[in-house]
């Protein structure tokens, strides 16, 4: 482990707790370090705000409390939220022009959560606007680049997140993700991404894009941090009706039983072609190397998967179109000028305030609720949920948690998708299932194609987080992928 | 007979009484300045969720029930999108395919006094929106959030009011039971009370409906009477000149007891309804809809029933009484506490008590003369301290504020006057200063015996009891 407090941005959060409770640094030391690595490295787009004066003063509380015998379970760890997560005080866009200015009142139960337990917030990272897109390319704020490739999209759309993390500008990023929001991003840059279980953790202060599919999640450098940042940001919420009040385990507790007896489900209709194929030669490479430690690989059938995307266009722009309705230009904002009446304002104020993909989806949304529309297509797209559900259920019968590719491909070029939507919406066909299925999955990197990073993606059942992060992290001790640095942020 | 039949429906928007809102914690009180009582939630603000306020699902279990309705084992908030400013989050949550309260019933009686049941298609859950303020802001308008997120009850009935007349006596049996379950203060004023109706005629014996149109916000009684009658007769009109009703939401002007067109069928909202994904189905089970059969009051058919039955009084009277429980527990704390009969009782409560109510606009809970009171009132009328109509007097005095009836009767001096011998004297002396109608008396026309009773009253200023008194002028004028 490295011990000098130069190459503390390549340490991971459980390194770096030890770090400071060793005496080796302080919060302080790391957070100034850090902070520099972000200004160093600005070109990468990856954050909207950076809150250097706030993140000193909780470095100095952390050490303070650290000092006192008080520090919390994430004390002095330093952490970056998505910029949908509202933070009291300092402004929150979701990447989008209609909240270039706005400044929540109110911090989101994560974000309170993960101060409470110490950790100090660096700033707020770059996103899809609203979190629609799966490239970065949709933020009112430019793309973020890949830490790989400063040429390929890092993926979205908490690419600024996974990017962050990436390059080592911080240990870990919250995120959040819809139909693979956290996973892909992930998988393209090379870190870890959770995506917790629909319901364990609070969505409350998170900006809703599609509310029945959110889930805030982290990413991370490895399934351990993942297992520790779990453990804080979890558990019931009163101000959300559909968090689930269950107790919340000790995440780290069981990663580190063998994996011997761990049944894996490879889904046959994974690799069917779409599926690049140096992609599938490293997923493949991995499941080897699971089975090498004791797991049984088991096939197993997804049979309605290629339904998951058109479903996912349907329910999640339906929400959409109804949750973006707030953003009026009349209580908070960007308000158009000098409006004529009041649909002068609306009209203005939201065509102005929202980009084309947004657009896209309140359009697409709007038109599948409509009176005459609604059996065909958001009635349908509900019974297809239910069966992609069914479809999930019938696998975790025979197995504890599926395995295979979180993207079709490694990361692709800024400016290739992006004028074709159903290619980009297409990415997502892995990941996507997990959200209409309320599922817990995780993205761990397995290898190289074409010298960009490749994702595993691991399914569990609903709650078994235990499950997915003890596979991670048992393949994260035979393997080194999520300790490889882009060369350019080493 | 008209050759014309009127077909009515309502739907009754119903502000329940919680504390605080349906999906927040702020406060519900009427009245507080603009936008003090909108928290982040009310305010549509990015990232804040709703949370059910359980009272609200309480509160429509014990309608349901009241009503022999169906309580859903299951139902499902929904949202209901269109954008305008009083409506923070451009959706109002409201529950649509799946409401809480599915059926039930309601009687009336229709024009000729017979029972009529009025069928309710079902009653649901949502939040009210907020209100725009125009006035005092130039050429800007306002926005008072306060009442948006207020629980409301929206109680749908089926088409089966003919007239304008069941509408109002529907609406007001809903009024009383929504009051007797202490769910809603029923207060038409501030606006806890309102109903939409759809009105349509059509010819006796058609089968078919007419094309309806629905008349909105009406927050009186008298109101909507007007409004369907008005309506009534402007449909009329309109197919008469040989046009055609269209379908379309009209407001009723009450300054100039006339409706407008508001929009028409081709201009409404799509409001693409879907169910709320921020909200969990409402479920509910046969042990909590028990615990609140159980909670439930006497309601007013029951009580009514149980007043004439208990107390023997006229069913016109019971029926009264019954229409709130302030007024019928009113009564029975007078009843109760008087050696009166509880006829007199009933006379006086629907009576003379009623119209000093009315007149000073005192709710009946607020009465100046408590049933105690009345009661003490009524028993010098039964020992004959005073008589019926000198109490008239003491119960005045006595909603000014004098005191009690001994005080006031005290004070006054409106004792009644019993002494045999005095009462003689008077009468004596009325019979000698009127010689001429005493031979007339005693020739036959017995109809002067008011006329000396009137005398020897007025002499008394009434304090003399009448029947002494009656007595006493038939016995002296039969002796010659």
């Amino acid at each position: 482990m490295a011990g000098a407090t130069d190459a503390l941005h390549v340490l991971t959060l459980t390194e770096l707790t030890k770090g400071m409770a060793g005496g080796e640094f302080s919060a302080r030391e790391l957070t100034e370090t850090l902070l520099s690595r972000i200004s160093e490295h600005d070109s990468l787009n990856a954050f909207i705000t950076i809150t250097a004066d706030d993140a000193l003063a909780a470095a100095d509380s952390a050490d303070a409390a650290r000092a006192n015998g008080n520090a919390g379970p994430l004390g002095g760890l330093p952490i970056v939220h998505k910029d949908l997560f509202c933070t009291a005080g300092v402004r929150t866009t979701c990447g989008s022009r209609i909240l270039e200015n706005f400044v929540s009142p109110y911090d989101a139960t994560v974000v309170a959560r993960m101060a409470d337990a110490g950790a100090v917030t660096l700033g707020k990272t770059n996103m899809d606007e609203f979190a629609m897109g799966s490239s970065n390319e949709t933020s009112y704020f430019g793309s973020v680049k890949n830490p790989w490739d400063p040429g390929k999209s890092p993926g979205g759309s908490s690419g600024g997140s996974a990017a962050s993390v990436a390059a080592r500008l911080v240990p870990a990023a919250t995120g959040t993700d819809t139909g693979g929001s956290i996973r892909q991003p992930a998988a393209l840059t090379g870190t870890t991404g959770l995506k917790p279980t629909y319901g364990r953790v609070s969505r409350y202060g998170m900006v809703a894009f599609a509310s029945s599919l959110d889930q805030a999640g982290v990413i991370t450098r490895s399934a351990e941090d993942a297992a520790l940042l779990l453990g804080v940001m979890a558990g019931f919420d009163e101000r959300d009706s559909t968090s689930v009040d269950r107790p919340v385990p000790d995440y780290r507790a069981s990663i580190d039983a063998p994996l011997k007896g761990k049944r894996i489900g490879i889904v046959r209709q994974h690799f069917d072609a779409g599926l690049n194929t140096d992609c599938a030669a490293r997923v493949k490479e991995a499941l080897a190397a699971l089975e090498g430690q004791g797991a049984s690989l088991v096939e197993v059938d997804l049979p309605n998967l290629d339904l998951s995307v058109p479903t996912y266009y349907v329910v999640a722009p339906a929400e959409c179109s109804s949750n973006m309705s707030r953003f009026d230009g009349v209580r908070f904002g960007h308000r158009a000028e000098n409006p004529k009446d009041l649909l002068d304002l609306y009209c203005r104020s939201r065509g102005e305030g929202f980009g084309a993909e947004v657009k896209r989806r309140i359009m697409t949304g709007t038109y599948v609720l409509s009176a005459g529309y609604y059996d065909a297509y958001y009635l349908k797209a509900q019974k297809v949920r239910q069966l992609i559900s069914q479809d999930f259920k019938a696998a975790f019968e025979k197995v504890d948690v599926i395995a295979g590719p979180t993207a079709p491909t490694p990361a692709f070029a800024l400016g290739e998708k992006v004028d074709d939507p159903i290619t980009m919406y297409l990415n997502d066909i892995y990941t996507i299932g997990a959200n209409l299925a309320g599922l817990p999955g995780i993205s761990i990197p397995c290898g190289f194609a074409d010298d960009l990073p490749v994702g595993l993606q691991l399914i569990g059942p609903h709650f078994a987080e235990e499950s997915v992060l003890h596979c991670a992290h048992q393949y994260q001790l035979i393997s080194d992928w999520h300790r490889r640095c882009p060369e350019a942020f080493a | 007979m008209s050759a014309w039949e009127v077909v009515i429906g309502l739907e009754i928007h119903t502000q329940l009484a919680t504390n605080s809102k349906i999906f927040s914690g702020s406060s519900t009180a009427y009245g507080a300045e603009p936008n003090t009582q909108a928290g982040l939630l009310d305010l549509g603000y990015p990232g804040v969720l709703p949370v059910l306020n359980e009272e609200v699902v309480r509160m429509a279990c014990k309608f349901g029930l009241a009503v022999n309705a169906s309580i859903s084992p299951r139902s499902v908030f929904a949202r209901k999108n269109y954008f305008y400013p009083d409506l923070p989050k451009g959706y109002q949550i409201s529950q649509y395919e799946l409401p809480i309260v599915v059926g039930g019933e309601m009687v009336i009686a229709d024009a000729e006094g017979n029972p009529k049941t009025i069928r309710i298609t079902r009653a649901h859950l949502e939040e009210d929106a907020g209100k725009s303020i125009h006035e005092g802001l130039d050429a800007s308008s306002g926005i008072d959030l306060n009442r948006a997120g207020t629980p409301l009850l929206e109680i749908v009935s089926e088409p089966d009011m003919r007239s304008a007349k069941e509408a109002v006596a529907y609406m007001r049996k809903i009024h009383s039971i929504v009051r007797y379950l202490e769910i809603s203060d029923g207060n038409m004023q501030e606006g806890s009370f309102r109903c939409d109706a759809n009105v349509s005629v059509r010819l006796r014996g058609q089968k078919e409906y007419g094309t309806r149109s629905e008349l909105k916000n009406l927050n009186s009684f008298r109101f909507v009477e007007k409004a369907i009658n008005y309506e009534i007769e402007r449909q009329i009109q309109v197919i008469e000149d040989g046009g055609k009703v269209v379908q379309e939401t009209r407001l009723y002007d009450s300054d100039r007891n006339e409706t407008r067109s508001m929009r028409s069928k081709e201009e409404a909202n799509d409001y693409r309804y879907f169910p709320d994904p921020d909200l969990l189905p409402v479920e509910i089970d046969a042990t909590y809809i028990e615990a609140i059969r159980k909670s439930l009051p006497e309601l007013p058919t029951a009580k009514c029933s149980r007043l004439v039955a208990q107390y023997a009084i006229k069913t016109g009277d019971a029926e009264l009484l019954a229409v709130s429980r302030a007024a019928a527990d009113y009564f029975e704390a007078a009843a109760n506490a008087t050696s009166a009969p509880a006829q007199t009782v009933a006379n006086w409560v629907t009576g003379d008590l009623s119209a000093l109510l009315h007149r000073d606009g005192v709710d009946i809970a607020d009465s100046k003369v408590s049933a105690d009171t009345l009661a003490g009132l009524l028993d010098r009328i039964v020992d004959e301290t005073i008589s019926g109509k000198i109490a008239k007097e003491v119960f005045e005095a006595m909603w000014a504020g004098e005191g009690k009836a001994d005080e006031v009767i005290e004070s006054r001096g409106l004792k009644q006057i019993t002494d045999s011998s005095a009462i003689d004297a008077i009468v004596d002396r009325v019979i000698a200063a009127n010689p001429g109608q005493v031979e007339q008396f005693r020739a036959g026309k017995e109809k002067l015996l008011g006329f000396f009773i009137g005398l020897v009253m007025k002499e008394t200023q009434g304090k003399a009891n009448p029947a002494q008194v009656n007595e006493a002028i038939k016995r002296r004028l039969a002796q010659s």
